[in-house]
């Protein structure tokens, strides 16, 4: 009987199990869960403080997950070494387990840049775990200034989480812009003045210089006063056990198509990993939940002796402040590199579409996204655009602009 | 399994499958109460242009993209039909993002919803089908094609 040993409990672990599961029913599934939870939804973290669902609904799967895939499950415990001679998992209370074979999904750390001053500050939180989230909530009163570094996706959902349990909300970052890892300066722009309309201030092209307690000094010379500090400057890879191992890494765990690592039978998936982007032809981290929950499904079929290939990854986010809805995907080819852009401006919105090369290569949609997974699909489909018509599709994302077969293949036959 | 098929060539583009839809998932007895001078959100909408219209819903894929990318694990398959859990869903619009069909939609509320082919209300088969004039969608099975 197969041993499969699953380190991390996050989406891409729970992609794992059911993956395996497709093709082996009665393989040992062992579970590593450095957190003390069941898989829950990592990005609902926001919502929660937001009163938008709670720590049951933030539950990814059924209370009977692990019982149900039979899985066992340890909590509160940490792989340390893969010991590939003896092919053993090492775990942080010294005990060893016997592996056939393995999936890395240990997702990502925080990363927090040397700051001086930082261990003067009492009240001061990441914002990447439901625990972070309980504690940061304690914290918060109606009174409290807050503090935000980093205005990317984990900084600005926390300032929206926080919007109306705190007095202010004030975020800085290095970038000109929100948003800078998927959006271009135009597009932040109508991101930024809808959290501007609702009360977040910003501090953008700019630093924290100096902590002292509750108050920041900034680089550009203004001085912050706050009560709790938010940490959001980015994360970085989990790649410790692979790279103690031997194994190839980079910014990211390296995988191929199949999940392999460059480490026999041992798989990765998730955050931690560094995949094929198609639409940039080069591989990079695409640390997002869609793409965790493929990744580790198709591990979970490889290493059960099926065969599933994730070779569809491409970045993607939707995401929404304050009912503005934003949505990118792909790769955003400047001029320089090649690429053209075509755009839309609409009441609420505006939306940029990126070619290159006779394919769809990338989006970034702000407002009216309605149907924007038919651009999503063109991606990675790569479906060549004189196959459709593009005028058609700048306008509005729908079907109409493929031909009466592709559309027949879509609508009148099972999927 | 029985889905949800679209003939083009036979859509008048009438947009009535929408107003049966937007009424059997309303839960109200009267459909000029449920419908009349209100926005309707159905879960089937027609694209249409100079040339052609056709009516667009859910696929209930076999590999269904839209459960794999749900970020809050709100949208499953049971039994071959795509479900949302509207108590867990968030409102993300991940499932737009990723569904090649453009097939998910908010609802009033902005919660995320689609054809579940009418099975759980009132109606018990697709009122899509049943009231569309032209036969232009049917309820049928096809697997034998693929």
């Amino acid at each position: 009987m197969k041993q499969y040993i699953i380190i991390g409990n996050g989406v891409a672990a729970a992609g794992c199990i059911e993956g395996i599961r497709s093709v082996d029913k009665d393989g040992k599934i062992t579970v590593i869960s450095e957190e003390k939870h069941p898989v829950y939804c990592r990005p609902l973290i926001s919502y929660y403080l937001e009163g938008k669902t709670d720590t049951k609904k933030m539950n990814y799967r059924g209370e009977d997950f692990y019982t149900a895939n039979g899985c066992d499950i340890i909590y509160g415990k940490k792989a340390v070494k893969i010991d590939k001679a003896a092919k053993k998992i090492e775990l942080d209370d010294k005990s060893k387990l016997p592996y056939t074979s393995v999936c890395v999904a240990v997702g990502s750390s925080p990363f927090v840049p040397p700051m001086e001053g930082l261990e003067s500050v009492e009240k001061k939180f990441g914002f990447m775990t439901l625990d972070d989230t309980l504690a940061l909530e304690k914290a918060v009163t109606k009174n409290s200034r807050v503090l935000i570094v980093g205005a990317g996706l984990i900084g600005l959902k926390c300032a929206e989480g926080l919007h109306g349990r705190a007095a202010s909300i004030v975020v800085a970052d290095l970038a000109d812009r929100v948003l800078s890892s998927i959006l271009d300066k135009d597009c932040a722009a109508y991101m930024q003045k809808c959290l501007e309309e609702n009360g977040i201030e910003f501090l953008l092209s700019d630093s924290v210089k100096k902590f002292d307690k509750n108050k920041a000094y900034m680089q550009s010379g203004k001085e912050v006063n706050f009560d709790v500090l938010v940490l959001a400057v980015g994360v970085r890879a989990n790649v410790a056990l692979i790279k103690d191992a031997g194994g190839e890494v980079n910014r990211g765990i390296i995988v191929d198509e199949k999940l392999r690592t460059s480490i026999e039978d041992i798989y990765a998936a998730g955050d931690c990993t560094e995949g094929e982007d198609i639409s940039l032809g080069a591989k990079r981290v695409l640390a997002l939940m869609p793409n965790a929950y493929m990744q580790g499904h198709a591990a979970g079929v490889n290493m059960a002796g099926g065969e599933e290939l994730f070779d569809k990854g491409i970045p993607m986010n939707s995401i929404g402040f304050f009912g503005l809805h934003c949505m990118t995907a792909g790769t955003a080819y400047t001029s320089e590199q090649g690429g053209c852009t075509y755009e839309e401006k609409f009441d609420s919105g505006i939306k940029r579409l990126f070619t290159k090369g006779g394919l769809l290569t990338g989006f970034m949609i702000i407002g009216g996204s309605e149907r924007a997974g038919i651009y999503t699909a063109m991606i990675r489909e790569r479906t060549p655009l004189d196959s459709v018509n593009f005028e058609m599709l700048r306008k509005a994302a729908t079907s109409a602009a493929f031909g009466k077969e592709a559309r027949k293949e879509k609508f009148a036959m099972p999927h | 399994m029985k889905r949800v098929y679209v003939n083009e060539e036979w859509c008048l583009g009438c947009h009535l499958c929408e107003y049966n839809c937007a009424f059997a998932n309303s839960g109200l007895k009267d459909m000029a109460y449920a419908l009349k001078g209100k926005p309707i959100y159905p879960r089937i909408h027609i694209e249409e242009n100079d040339k052609i219209s056709y009516a667009v819903s859910c696929r209930h894929c076999d590999d269904p993209i839209c459960v794999k990318s749900c970020i809050a694990g709100a949208i499953s398959k049971k039994d071959g039909v795509v479900h949302i859990d509207s108590e867990k869903c968030v409102g993300c619009h991940t499932c737009v993002l990723v569904c090649p069909y453009g097939a998910l939609a908010p609802g009033e509320s902005g919660i995320m919803q689609k054809c579940e082919l009418c099975l759980a209300n009132s109606c018990g088969e697709p009122a899509c089908v049943k009231g569309c004039p032209n036969n232009a969608i049917v309820f049928e099975s096809r697997d034998e094609e693929v």
